[in-house]
Protein backbone atom coordinates (compact mmCIF):
# COMPACT_ATOMS: atom_id res chain seq x y z
CA UNK A 1 0.00 0.00 0.00
CA UNK A 2 2.86 2.40 0.87
CA UNK A 3 4.36 1.92 -2.62
CA UNK A 4 1.11 3.06 -4.17
CA UNK A 5 1.04 6.15 -1.96
CA UNK A 6 4.65 7.05 -2.76
CA UNK A 7 3.82 6.97 -6.43
CA UNK A 8 0.49 8.82 -6.42
CA UNK A 9 1.55 11.36 -3.79
CA UNK A 10 3.98 12.93 -6.27
CA UNK A 11 1.77 12.71 -9.32
CA UNK A 12 -1.58 13.75 -7.87
CA UNK A 13 -0.67 15.97 -4.90
CA UNK A 14 -2.62 13.88 -2.41
CA UNK A 15 -2.82 14.93 1.24
CA UNK A 16 -4.41 13.88 4.57
CA UNK A 17 -3.67 10.15 4.28
CA UNK A 18 -5.44 8.28 7.06
CA UNK A 19 -4.82 4.57 7.63
CA UNK A 20 -8.21 3.62 9.04
CA UNK A 21 -7.75 -0.12 8.95
CA UNK A 22 -5.31 -2.77 7.81
CA UNK A 23 -6.77 -2.68 4.30
CA UNK A 24 -8.52 0.70 4.26
CA UNK A 25 -6.97 4.10 3.65
CA UNK A 26 -8.48 7.52 3.02
CA UNK A 27 -6.79 10.39 1.24
CA UNK A 28 -7.66 13.82 -0.10
CA UNK A 29 -7.16 14.88 -3.71
CA UNK A 30 -7.75 18.18 -5.51
CA UNK A 31 -10.98 18.40 -7.46
CA UNK A 32 -9.21 18.88 -10.80
CA UNK A 33 -7.04 15.78 -10.35
CA UNK A 34 -9.58 13.40 -8.81
CA UNK A 35 -10.90 11.72 -11.97
CA UNK A 36 -7.32 11.34 -13.26
CA UNK A 37 -6.32 9.74 -9.95
CA UNK A 38 -9.27 7.34 -10.12
CA UNK A 39 -8.38 6.46 -13.72
CA UNK A 40 -4.76 5.81 -12.67
CA UNK A 41 -5.80 3.63 -9.75
CA UNK A 42 -8.16 1.65 -11.97
CA UNK A 43 -5.90 1.18 -14.98
CA UNK A 44 -2.44 0.98 -13.39
CA UNK A 45 -2.88 -0.08 -9.76
CA UNK A 46 -5.65 -2.66 -10.22
CA UNK A 47 -8.46 -0.95 -8.32
CA UNK A 48 -11.02 -2.46 -10.67
CA UNK A 49 -13.99 -2.62 -8.27
CA UNK A 50 -15.85 0.66 -7.81
CA UNK A 51 -17.52 0.35 -4.40
CA UNK A 52 -19.42 3.60 -3.97
CA UNK A 53 -19.60 7.35 -4.48
CA UNK A 54 -21.33 9.57 -1.99
CA UNK A 55 -21.30 13.11 -0.60
CA UNK A 56 -21.01 14.70 2.83
CA UNK A 57 -22.39 18.20 3.34
CA UNK A 58 -19.97 20.34 5.39
CA UNK A 59 -22.33 23.29 5.41
CA UNK A 60 -20.28 25.18 8.00
CA UNK A 61 -17.31 25.24 5.59
CA UNK A 62 -19.50 25.89 2.51
CA UNK A 63 -18.16 22.67 0.98
CA UNK A 64 -19.31 19.25 -0.19
CA UNK A 65 -17.01 16.31 0.36
CA UNK A 66 -17.24 13.67 -2.35
CA UNK A 67 -15.97 10.24 -1.35
CA UNK A 68 -15.09 7.60 -3.95
CA UNK A 69 -14.27 4.17 -2.53
CA UNK A 70 -12.26 1.88 -4.79
CA UNK A 71 -11.26 -1.71 -4.18
CA UNK A 72 -8.42 -3.82 -5.49
CA UNK A 73 -9.86 -7.38 -5.50
CA UNK A 74 -6.47 -9.04 -6.05
CA UNK A 75 -4.55 -7.24 -3.31
CA UNK A 76 -7.71 -6.90 -1.19
CA UNK A 77 -7.24 -3.28 -0.30
CA UNK A 78 -9.54 -0.24 -0.36
CA UNK A 79 -8.85 3.41 -0.96
CA UNK A 80 -11.32 6.16 -0.09
CA UNK A 81 -10.66 9.29 -2.13
CA UNK A 82 -12.02 12.53 -0.69
CA UNK A 83 -12.36 15.64 -2.74
CA UNK A 84 -13.93 18.92 -1.74
CA UNK A 85 -16.08 21.04 -4.02
CA UNK A 86 -17.64 24.43 -3.54
CA UNK A 87 -21.13 24.13 -2.12
CA UNK A 88 -22.44 27.07 -4.13
CA UNK A 89 -21.51 25.90 -7.62
CA UNK A 90 -21.63 22.17 -6.70
CA UNK A 91 -20.19 20.77 -9.93
CA UNK A 92 -17.81 17.85 -10.39
CA UNK A 93 -16.22 16.09 -13.35
CA UNK A 94 -18.02 12.92 -14.35
CA UNK A 95 -16.42 9.47 -14.00
CA UNK A 96 -19.17 7.49 -15.75
CA UNK A 97 -16.80 6.45 -18.53
CA UNK A 98 -14.80 4.32 -16.07
CA UNK A 99 -17.62 2.12 -14.69
CA UNK A 100 -21.22 1.85 -15.87
CA UNK A 101 -22.77 2.12 -12.39
CA UNK A 102 -21.00 5.41 -11.59
CA UNK A 103 -23.70 7.17 -13.63
CA UNK A 104 -26.34 5.92 -11.15
CA UNK A 105 -24.42 7.30 -8.17
CA UNK A 106 -23.98 10.64 -9.95
CA UNK A 107 -27.66 10.77 -10.84
CA UNK A 108 -28.57 10.19 -7.20
CA UNK A 109 -26.15 12.89 -6.02
CA UNK A 110 -27.68 15.39 -8.46
CA UNK A 111 -31.13 14.69 -7.09
CA UNK A 112 -30.32 14.39 -3.38
CA UNK A 113 -27.51 16.95 -2.96
CA UNK A 114 -27.86 19.09 -6.10
CA UNK A 115 -24.30 18.23 -7.23
CA UNK A 116 -24.06 18.35 -11.01
CA UNK A 117 -21.91 16.02 -13.14
CA UNK A 118 -22.11 17.54 -16.64
CA UNK A 119 -22.08 14.88 -19.36
CA UNK A 120 -23.16 12.01 -17.10
CA UNK A 121 -25.94 9.93 -18.76
CA UNK A 122 -29.49 10.67 -17.52
CA UNK A 123 -28.09 12.87 -14.76
CA UNK A 124 -31.11 15.17 -14.90
CA UNK A 125 -33.71 12.38 -14.83
CA UNK A 126 -35.58 11.79 -11.59
CA UNK A 127 -34.17 8.80 -9.73
CA UNK A 128 -35.91 8.36 -6.39
CA UNK A 129 -38.05 11.45 -5.87
CA UNK A 130 -41.07 12.36 -7.98
CA UNK A 131 -42.10 15.92 -8.68
CA UNK A 132 -39.70 17.32 -6.06
CA UNK A 133 -39.71 21.14 -5.98
CA UNK A 134 -37.83 21.92 -2.74
CA UNK A 135 -34.07 22.19 -2.17
CA UNK A 136 -32.23 18.85 -2.57
CA UNK A 137 -33.33 16.92 0.51
CA UNK A 138 -29.99 15.48 1.65
CA UNK A 139 -28.44 18.93 2.08
CA UNK A 140 -27.98 19.83 5.74
CA UNK A 141 -30.15 22.94 5.46
CA UNK A 142 -33.18 20.91 4.36
CA UNK A 143 -35.37 20.61 7.46
CA UNK A 144 -37.16 17.26 7.36
CA UNK A 145 -39.40 18.10 10.31
CA UNK A 146 -40.56 21.42 8.84
CA UNK A 147 -41.16 19.74 5.46
CA UNK A 148 -43.20 16.96 7.05
CA UNK A 149 -45.30 19.41 9.08
CA UNK A 150 -46.03 21.54 6.01
CA UNK A 151 -46.65 18.68 3.61
CA UNK A 152 -48.47 15.97 5.48
CA UNK A 153 -51.75 15.96 7.37
CA UNK A 154 -51.10 16.07 11.11
CA UNK A 155 -52.24 13.08 13.12
CA UNK A 156 -53.33 13.26 16.71
CA UNK A 157 -51.09 10.46 17.80
CA UNK A 158 -51.76 7.69 20.25
CA UNK A 159 -53.64 8.40 23.49
CA UNK A 160 -52.68 6.58 26.64
CA UNK A 161 -54.91 6.03 29.64
CA UNK A 162 -54.45 4.76 33.13
CA UNK A 163 -56.09 1.30 32.82
CA UNK A 164 -57.74 1.45 36.27
CA UNK A 165 -59.24 4.89 35.71
CA UNK A 166 -60.28 4.08 32.15
CA UNK A 167 -62.12 0.89 33.07
CA UNK A 168 -63.75 2.56 36.04
CA UNK A 169 -65.17 5.25 33.77
CA UNK A 170 -66.26 2.65 31.22
CA UNK A 171 -67.89 0.24 33.66
CA UNK A 172 -69.30 2.65 36.22
CA UNK A 173 -69.99 5.91 34.36
CA UNK A 174 -72.55 7.01 36.95
CA UNK A 175 -70.25 6.68 39.93
CA UNK A 176 -68.50 9.98 39.32
CA UNK A 177 -71.73 11.89 39.11
CA UNK B 1 -33.11 -18.72 -32.53
CA UNK B 2 -31.26 -15.46 -33.04
CA UNK B 3 -33.53 -12.46 -33.54
CA UNK B 4 -33.12 -10.39 -36.70
CA UNK B 5 -31.59 -7.18 -35.44
CA UNK B 6 -30.98 -5.72 -38.89
CA UNK B 7 -34.07 -3.47 -38.88
CA UNK B 8 -35.20 -2.93 -35.32
CA UNK B 9 -34.32 -0.95 -33.42
CA UNK B 10 -32.37 1.68 -35.26
CA UNK B 11 -29.52 2.97 -33.15
CA UNK B 12 -28.27 6.53 -32.75
CA UNK B 13 -24.57 7.43 -32.87
CA UNK B 14 -24.22 6.54 -29.15
CA UNK B 15 -25.69 3.08 -29.69
CA UNK B 16 -29.00 3.92 -28.01
CA UNK B 17 -32.21 2.72 -29.72
CA UNK B 18 -34.27 5.31 -31.60
CA UNK B 19 -37.75 4.49 -30.45
CA UNK B 20 -40.64 6.15 -32.25
CA UNK B 21 -43.78 4.85 -30.58
CA UNK B 22 -46.00 6.36 -33.30
CA UNK B 23 -44.35 4.06 -35.87
CA UNK B 24 -46.32 1.19 -34.25
CA UNK B 25 -43.19 -0.95 -34.29
CA UNK B 26 -42.77 -0.56 -30.56
CA UNK B 27 -44.89 -0.86 -27.45
CA UNK B 28 -44.11 0.66 -24.09
CA UNK B 29 -45.33 -1.10 -20.97
CA UNK B 30 -44.75 -0.79 -17.24
CA UNK B 31 -44.05 -3.78 -15.06
CA UNK B 32 -44.53 -3.03 -11.39
CA UNK B 33 -44.34 -1.55 -8.83
CA UNK B 34 -45.94 -4.70 -7.42
CA UNK B 35 -43.83 -7.22 -9.16
CA UNK B 36 -43.38 -10.99 -9.07
CA UNK B 37 -39.65 -10.54 -9.53
CA UNK B 38 -38.69 -8.67 -6.38
CA UNK B 39 -39.28 -8.56 -2.64
CA UNK B 40 -40.40 -4.94 -2.64
CA UNK B 41 -41.71 -2.29 -4.98
CA UNK B 42 -39.90 -1.38 -8.14
CA UNK B 43 -41.04 -0.60 -11.67
CA UNK B 44 -39.57 -1.36 -15.03
CA UNK B 45 -40.34 0.81 -18.03
CA UNK B 46 -39.99 -1.57 -20.94
CA UNK B 47 -40.00 -0.79 -24.63
CA UNK B 48 -40.86 -3.81 -26.70
CA UNK B 49 -40.52 -4.81 -30.30
CA UNK B 50 -42.93 -7.74 -30.48
CA UNK B 51 -42.15 -9.65 -27.30
CA UNK B 52 -38.50 -8.61 -27.22
CA UNK B 53 -37.23 -5.80 -25.06
CA UNK B 54 -35.29 -3.08 -26.84
CA UNK B 55 -34.96 -0.69 -23.92
CA UNK B 56 -35.44 -1.00 -20.15
CA UNK B 57 -35.39 1.59 -17.41
CA UNK B 58 -35.54 0.88 -13.70
CA UNK B 59 -37.76 3.16 -11.62
CA UNK B 60 -37.40 3.18 -7.86
CA UNK B 61 -38.60 5.46 -5.08
CA UNK B 62 -41.74 3.65 -3.94
CA UNK B 63 -40.09 2.73 -0.62
CA UNK B 64 -37.97 5.83 -0.09
CA UNK B 65 -38.18 7.10 3.48
CA UNK B 66 -34.89 8.98 3.61
CA UNK B 67 -33.27 6.61 6.11
CA UNK B 68 -29.78 8.01 5.57
CA UNK B 69 -31.02 11.55 6.22
CA UNK B 70 -33.11 10.46 9.22
CA UNK B 71 -30.07 8.85 10.83
CA UNK B 72 -28.24 12.19 10.78
CA UNK B 73 -30.76 13.38 13.39
CA UNK B 74 -30.54 10.32 15.61
CA UNK B 75 -28.15 9.10 18.29
CA UNK B 76 -26.00 6.22 17.08
CA UNK B 77 -27.99 3.69 19.08
CA UNK B 78 -31.24 5.08 17.64
CA UNK B 79 -29.94 4.36 14.13
CA UNK B 80 -30.34 0.62 14.64
CA UNK B 81 -34.15 0.42 14.29
CA UNK B 82 -33.87 2.68 11.22
CA UNK B 83 -31.00 1.01 9.39
CA UNK B 84 -32.36 -2.54 9.64
CA UNK B 85 -35.24 -1.49 7.40
CA UNK B 86 -32.87 -0.76 4.52
CA UNK B 87 -33.22 -4.38 3.42
CA UNK B 88 -36.14 -6.12 5.07
CA UNK B 89 -35.47 -9.76 4.09
CA UNK B 90 -31.95 -9.70 5.50
CA UNK B 91 -31.96 -7.09 8.24
CA UNK B 92 -29.02 -8.52 10.18
CA UNK B 93 -26.38 -7.44 7.64
CA UNK B 94 -27.53 -3.85 8.23
CA UNK B 95 -27.12 -4.03 11.99
CA UNK B 96 -23.76 -5.75 11.67
CA UNK B 97 -22.22 -3.13 9.34
CA UNK B 98 -23.61 -0.31 11.50
CA UNK B 99 -22.18 -1.82 14.70
CA UNK B 100 -18.89 -2.65 12.96
CA UNK B 101 -18.56 0.95 11.69
CA UNK B 102 -19.09 2.39 15.18
CA UNK B 103 -16.63 -0.11 16.65
CA UNK B 104 -14.05 0.64 13.96
CA UNK B 105 -14.18 4.35 14.76
CA UNK B 106 -14.01 3.75 18.52
CA UNK B 107 -11.53 0.82 18.62
CA UNK B 108 -13.76 -1.35 20.76
CA UNK B 109 -12.76 -4.98 21.13
CA UNK B 110 -15.63 -7.43 20.97
CA UNK B 111 -15.72 -10.43 23.36
CA UNK B 112 -15.05 -13.85 21.84
CA UNK B 113 -18.51 -15.25 22.53
CA UNK B 114 -20.21 -12.21 21.00
CA UNK B 115 -18.18 -12.69 17.81
CA UNK B 116 -19.44 -16.26 17.53
CA UNK B 117 -23.03 -15.23 18.22
CA UNK B 118 -22.83 -12.50 15.57
CA UNK B 119 -21.49 -15.03 13.05
CA UNK B 120 -24.37 -17.35 13.94
CA UNK B 121 -26.98 -14.64 13.44
CA UNK B 122 -25.55 -13.61 10.07
CA UNK B 123 -25.55 -17.22 8.85
CA UNK B 124 -29.09 -17.79 10.13
CA UNK B 125 -30.12 -14.67 8.20
CA UNK B 126 -28.47 -16.01 5.05
CA UNK B 127 -30.21 -19.36 5.55
CA UNK B 128 -33.71 -17.90 5.83
CA UNK B 129 -33.14 -15.71 2.77
CA UNK B 130 -31.86 -18.60 0.65
CA UNK B 131 -34.77 -20.80 1.71
CA UNK B 132 -36.98 -18.23 0.08
CA UNK B 133 -34.79 -17.28 -2.89
CA UNK B 134 -33.72 -20.67 -4.28
CA UNK B 135 -37.19 -22.24 -4.55
CA UNK B 136 -38.59 -18.75 -5.19
CA UNK B 137 -36.85 -18.78 -8.55
CA UNK B 138 -38.99 -21.77 -9.55
CA UNK B 139 -42.10 -19.98 -8.26
CA UNK B 140 -41.54 -17.22 -10.83
CA UNK B 141 -42.08 -19.93 -13.44
CA UNK B 142 -45.29 -21.14 -11.73
CA UNK B 143 -43.53 -24.05 -10.06
CA UNK B 144 -44.90 -23.04 -6.68
CA UNK B 145 -44.50 -26.18 -4.57
CA UNK B 146 -40.82 -25.64 -3.79
CA UNK B 147 -41.51 -22.03 -2.86
CA UNK B 148 -44.20 -22.96 -0.36
CA UNK B 149 -42.06 -25.70 1.12
CA UNK B 150 -39.13 -23.31 1.44
CA UNK B 151 -41.32 -20.70 3.16
CA UNK B 152 -42.39 -23.30 5.73
CA UNK B 153 -38.76 -24.16 6.53
CA UNK B 154 -37.88 -20.46 6.62
CA UNK B 155 -40.62 -19.98 9.17
CA UNK B 156 -38.93 -22.54 11.42
CA UNK B 157 -35.70 -20.54 11.23
CA UNK B 158 -37.69 -17.44 12.14
CA UNK B 159 -38.88 -19.39 15.22
CA UNK B 160 -35.23 -19.84 16.19
CA UNK B 161 -34.65 -16.13 15.61
CA UNK B 162 -37.62 -15.36 17.84
CA UNK B 163 -36.32 -17.41 20.73
CA UNK B 164 -32.80 -16.03 20.36
CA UNK B 165 -33.58 -12.36 19.75
CA UNK B 166 -37.27 -11.79 20.50
CA UNK B 167 -38.03 -10.79 16.90
CA UNK B 168 -38.81 -12.71 13.74
CA UNK B 169 -37.87 -10.26 10.94
CA UNK B 170 -36.12 -7.36 12.68
CA UNK B 171 -33.83 -8.54 15.45
CA UNK B 172 -31.57 -5.70 16.63
CA UNK B 173 -29.54 -8.42 18.31
CA UNK B 174 -26.18 -7.02 17.24
CA UNK B 175 -25.41 -3.83 19.15
CA UNK B 176 -22.24 -1.75 19.50
CA UNK B 177 -19.82 -3.75 21.64
CA UNK B 178 -21.42 -7.16 21.22
CA UNK B 179 -24.83 -8.80 21.19
CA UNK B 180 -27.95 -8.65 23.36
CA UNK B 181 -28.21 -12.19 24.68
CA UNK B 182 -26.95 -15.75 25.13
CA UNK B 183 -28.19 -18.88 23.39
CA UNK B 184 -31.41 -20.14 25.02
CA UNK B 185 -31.43 -23.60 26.61
CA UNK B 186 -32.05 -26.33 24.05
CA UNK B 187 -31.43 -23.97 21.12
CA UNK B 188 -28.75 -26.17 19.57
CA UNK B 189 -30.98 -29.25 19.57
CA UNK B 190 -33.94 -27.42 18.05
CA UNK B 191 -31.71 -25.84 15.41
CA UNK B 192 -30.22 -29.24 14.55
CA UNK B 193 -33.72 -30.59 13.97
CA UNK B 194 -34.44 -27.70 11.59
CA UNK B 195 -31.15 -28.19 9.76
CA UNK B 196 -31.94 -31.87 9.14
CA UNK B 197 -35.27 -30.83 7.62
CA UNK B 198 -33.51 -28.34 5.38
CA UNK B 199 -31.00 -30.95 4.21
CA UNK B 200 -33.85 -33.24 3.27
CA UNK B 201 -35.46 -30.32 1.41
CA UNK B 202 -32.27 -29.60 -0.55
CA UNK B 203 -32.21 -33.23 -1.69
CA UNK B 204 -35.82 -33.03 -2.82
CA UNK B 205 -35.52 -29.77 -4.76
CA UNK B 206 -32.74 -31.35 -6.80
CA UNK B 207 -35.41 -33.35 -8.62
CA UNK B 208 -38.32 -30.99 -8.07
CA UNK B 209 -36.55 -27.91 -9.45
CA UNK B 210 -33.04 -28.41 -10.77
CA UNK B 211 -33.78 -31.54 -12.84
CA UNK B 212 -37.17 -30.23 -13.93
CA UNK B 213 -37.23 -29.92 -17.73
CA UNK B 214 -39.40 -26.78 -17.75
CA UNK B 215 -37.18 -25.08 -15.18
CA UNK B 216 -34.10 -25.95 -17.21
CA UNK B 217 -35.66 -24.79 -20.47
CA UNK B 218 -36.55 -21.42 -18.94
CA UNK B 219 -33.27 -20.81 -17.12
CA UNK B 220 -30.37 -22.46 -18.97
CA UNK B 221 -28.77 -19.94 -21.31
CA UNK B 222 -31.19 -17.20 -20.24
CA UNK B 223 -30.14 -13.98 -18.50
CA UNK B 224 -26.43 -14.47 -19.12
CA UNK B 225 -24.00 -12.08 -17.42
CA UNK B 226 -20.89 -11.62 -19.53
CA UNK B 227 -17.77 -12.01 -17.34
CA UNK B 228 -16.46 -8.67 -18.66
CA UNK B 229 -19.43 -6.97 -16.99
CA UNK B 230 -18.43 -8.02 -13.46
CA UNK B 231 -16.00 -5.16 -12.95
CA UNK B 232 -17.79 -2.80 -15.33
CA UNK B 233 -21.10 -3.01 -13.44
CA UNK B 234 -19.79 -3.67 -9.92
CA UNK B 235 -21.26 -7.17 -9.73
CA UNK B 236 -20.71 -8.99 -6.42
CA UNK B 237 -21.66 -12.15 -4.51
CA UNK B 238 -23.33 -15.17 -6.15
CA UNK B 239 -23.91 -13.23 -9.38
CA UNK B 240 -20.14 -12.69 -9.72
CA UNK B 241 -19.31 -16.24 -8.61
CA UNK B 242 -21.62 -17.65 -11.30
CA UNK B 243 -19.58 -15.67 -13.85
CA UNK B 244 -16.29 -17.20 -12.74
CA UNK B 245 -15.12 -14.63 -10.16
CA UNK B 246 -14.38 -15.99 -6.71
CA UNK B 247 -15.71 -13.07 -4.68
CA UNK B 248 -16.85 -13.62 -1.11
CA UNK B 249 -16.23 -11.05 1.63
CA UNK B 250 -16.16 -13.85 4.23
CA UNK B 251 -13.10 -15.32 2.49
CA UNK B 252 -11.47 -12.21 1.02
CA UNK B 253 -11.75 -9.94 4.09
CA UNK B 254 -12.43 -12.38 6.95
CA UNK B 255 -14.48 -10.71 9.67
CA UNK B 256 -16.04 -12.03 12.88
CA UNK B 257 -15.14 -15.76 13.10
CA UNK B 258 -15.15 -16.73 9.43
CA UNK B 259 -11.40 -17.36 9.45
CA UNK B 260 -11.94 -20.22 11.89
CA UNK B 261 -14.65 -21.84 9.81
CA UNK B 262 -14.12 -24.37 7.06
CA UNK B 263 -16.03 -23.56 3.86
CA UNK B 264 -15.44 -23.00 0.18
CA UNK B 265 -17.76 -20.87 -1.98
CA UNK B 266 -18.72 -22.43 -5.31
CA UNK B 267 -17.56 -20.75 -8.51
CA UNK B 268 -19.00 -21.52 -11.94
CA UNK B 269 -18.75 -20.06 -15.42
CA UNK B 270 -22.04 -20.47 -17.29
CA UNK B 271 -23.41 -17.32 -15.67
CA UNK B 272 -27.07 -17.85 -16.58
CA UNK B 273 -30.15 -17.97 -14.34
CA UNK B 274 -29.71 -21.71 -13.76
CA UNK B 275 -26.06 -21.37 -12.72
CA UNK B 276 -26.80 -18.51 -10.31
CA UNK B 277 -29.35 -20.75 -8.63
CA UNK B 278 -26.92 -23.67 -8.47
CA UNK B 279 -24.50 -21.28 -6.71
CA UNK B 280 -27.23 -20.25 -4.24
CA UNK B 281 -28.21 -23.88 -3.61
CA UNK B 282 -24.57 -24.59 -2.79
CA UNK B 283 -24.59 -21.52 -0.50
CA UNK B 284 -27.63 -23.00 1.24
CA UNK B 285 -25.82 -26.29 1.88
CA UNK B 286 -22.70 -24.38 3.00
CA UNK B 287 -24.73 -22.26 5.42
CA UNK B 288 -26.28 -25.33 7.03
CA UNK B 289 -22.78 -26.69 7.55
CA UNK B 290 -21.49 -23.36 8.84
CA UNK B 291 -24.28 -23.11 11.43
CA UNK B 292 -23.34 -26.59 12.69
CA UNK B 293 -19.68 -25.56 12.91
CA UNK B 294 -20.56 -22.35 14.74
CA UNK B 295 -22.85 -24.05 17.25
CA UNK B 296 -20.11 -26.56 18.01
CA UNK B 297 -17.58 -23.81 18.62
CA UNK B 298 -19.56 -21.18 20.54
CA UNK B 299 -18.06 -20.97 24.04
CA UNK B 300 -20.46 -21.94 26.81
CA UNK B 301 -19.34 -19.08 29.03
CA UNK B 302 -18.04 -15.60 28.48
CA UNK B 303 -19.03 -11.98 28.10
CA UNK B 304 -21.31 -11.04 25.26
CA UNK B 305 -20.78 -7.30 25.38
CA UNK B 306 -17.79 -5.02 25.80
CA UNK B 307 -18.05 -2.03 28.09
CA UNK B 308 -19.12 1.04 26.14
CA UNK B 309 -19.95 4.59 27.20
CA UNK B 310 -23.58 5.44 27.95
CA UNK B 311 -25.19 5.16 24.53
CA UNK B 312 -27.35 8.22 25.16
CA UNK B 313 -24.27 10.43 25.55
CA UNK B 314 -21.81 8.57 23.34
CA UNK B 315 -19.71 10.88 21.16
CA UNK B 316 -17.99 8.92 18.41
CA UNK B 317 -14.47 10.21 17.55
CA UNK B 318 -14.12 12.23 14.38
CA UNK B 319 -13.30 10.08 11.35
CA UNK B 320 -14.67 7.96 8.56
CA UNK B 321 -14.77 4.28 7.74
CA UNK B 322 -16.14 1.69 5.36
CA UNK B 323 -17.16 -1.71 6.71
CA UNK B 324 -18.45 -4.61 4.65
CA UNK B 325 -20.02 -8.02 5.12
CA UNK B 326 -21.16 -10.77 2.76
CA UNK B 327 -24.94 -10.81 2.59
CA UNK B 328 -26.76 -13.52 0.66
CA UNK B 329 -26.68 -11.12 -2.32
CA UNK B 330 -23.00 -10.19 -2.03
CA UNK B 331 -20.96 -7.32 -0.63
CA UNK B 332 -23.00 -5.23 1.75
CA UNK B 333 -21.17 -2.18 3.03
CA UNK B 334 -21.59 0.97 5.05
CA UNK B 335 -19.67 4.23 4.78
CA UNK B 336 -19.87 6.27 7.97
CA UNK B 337 -18.57 9.76 8.72
CA UNK B 338 -18.43 11.11 12.26
CA UNK B 339 -17.82 14.76 13.12
CA UNK B 340 -17.13 13.91 16.76
CA UNK B 341 -20.69 14.52 17.96
CA UNK B 342 -23.40 12.21 19.26
CA UNK B 343 -25.00 12.02 15.81
CA UNK B 344 -23.57 10.52 12.60
CA UNK B 345 -22.58 13.17 10.10
CA UNK B 346 -23.28 10.84 7.18
CA UNK B 347 -24.18 7.21 6.70
CA UNK B 348 -24.27 5.69 3.24
CA UNK B 349 -25.23 2.14 2.49
CA UNK B 350 -23.83 0.12 -0.40
CA UNK B 351 -26.28 -2.66 -1.21
CA UNK B 352 -25.71 -5.11 -4.07
CA UNK B 353 -29.06 -4.24 -5.69
CA UNK B 354 -27.91 -0.66 -6.27
CA UNK B 355 -25.83 -1.88 -9.17
CA UNK B 356 -27.51 -5.23 -9.94
CA UNK B 357 -31.04 -3.90 -10.34
CA UNK B 358 -30.32 -0.58 -12.03
CA UNK B 359 -27.43 -0.39 -14.49
CA UNK B 360 -26.91 -4.17 -14.81
CA UNK B 361 -30.59 -5.10 -15.12
CA UNK B 362 -31.16 -2.36 -17.71
CA UNK B 363 -28.32 -3.86 -19.74
CA UNK B 364 -29.38 -7.51 -19.26
CA UNK B 365 -32.96 -6.94 -20.32
CA UNK B 366 -32.06 -5.68 -23.78
CA UNK B 367 -32.99 -8.44 -26.28
CA UNK B 368 -34.59 -10.47 -23.47
CA UNK B 369 -38.07 -11.89 -23.90
CA UNK B 370 -40.83 -10.19 -21.90
CA UNK B 371 -41.67 -13.56 -20.29
CA UNK B 372 -38.17 -13.83 -18.80
CA UNK B 373 -38.06 -10.45 -17.06
CA UNK B 374 -39.19 -11.63 -13.62
CA UNK B 375 -36.90 -14.68 -13.74
CA UNK B 376 -33.93 -12.47 -14.51
CA UNK B 377 -34.84 -10.10 -11.68
CA UNK B 378 -35.15 -12.93 -9.14
CA UNK B 379 -31.89 -14.44 -10.33
CA UNK B 380 -30.17 -11.14 -9.47
CA UNK B 381 -31.82 -11.27 -6.02
CA UNK B 382 -33.12 -7.73 -6.22
CA UNK B 383 -33.97 -5.92 -2.97
CA UNK B 384 -35.36 -2.43 -3.86
CA UNK B 385 -35.21 -0.83 -0.37
CA UNK B 386 -31.42 -0.91 -0.43
CA UNK B 387 -31.41 1.06 -3.70
CA UNK B 388 -33.44 4.03 -2.47
CA UNK B 389 -32.73 3.81 1.27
Amino acid sequence: MDNIFDDIQKRFEITDIVKQDKNLNFLTCKKELTVSLITHLKNIEGFSHFVLLTAVDWIEDEKFQLTYILNNPDKRIDIGIRTYIDRGTATMDTAHHLWEHVATYQRELKEMFGIDFPGSPRVDEQFILEGWDDIPPYRRDFDTLKYAEETFFPREGRKSNDPAEYMKKKLYPDEEK
Amino acid sequence: MQADRSKYPELDKNGNPIVDLSSQKYTKIWQGPNHPGVTGNMSLELTLSGDEIVEAKTHVGYLHRGFEKLMERRLYIQCFPTCIRMCVPEADSNEYVLAASIENLTDIEIPEKALWLRTLVLEMARLQVLLRTVPGQASTLSLGLGGQWGMYLRDLILDRFEELTGGRIYHMFIIPGGVRGHLPDGFKERMEENLKGIEEFVGKIENLIFNNSIFKKRTVGVGVIDPSWVSKYGIVGPNARAAGFNRDVRKDYPYLKYKELDFEPLVATDSDIYTRNVIRKHDLITTVDLIRQILAKIPEKGDIRATTPNVLHWEIPKGETYQRSESSRGEYGMYMVSDGSKYPRRINLRGPSYTHAVSLLEKMLINANIADVHSIMVSLQTCPPEIER
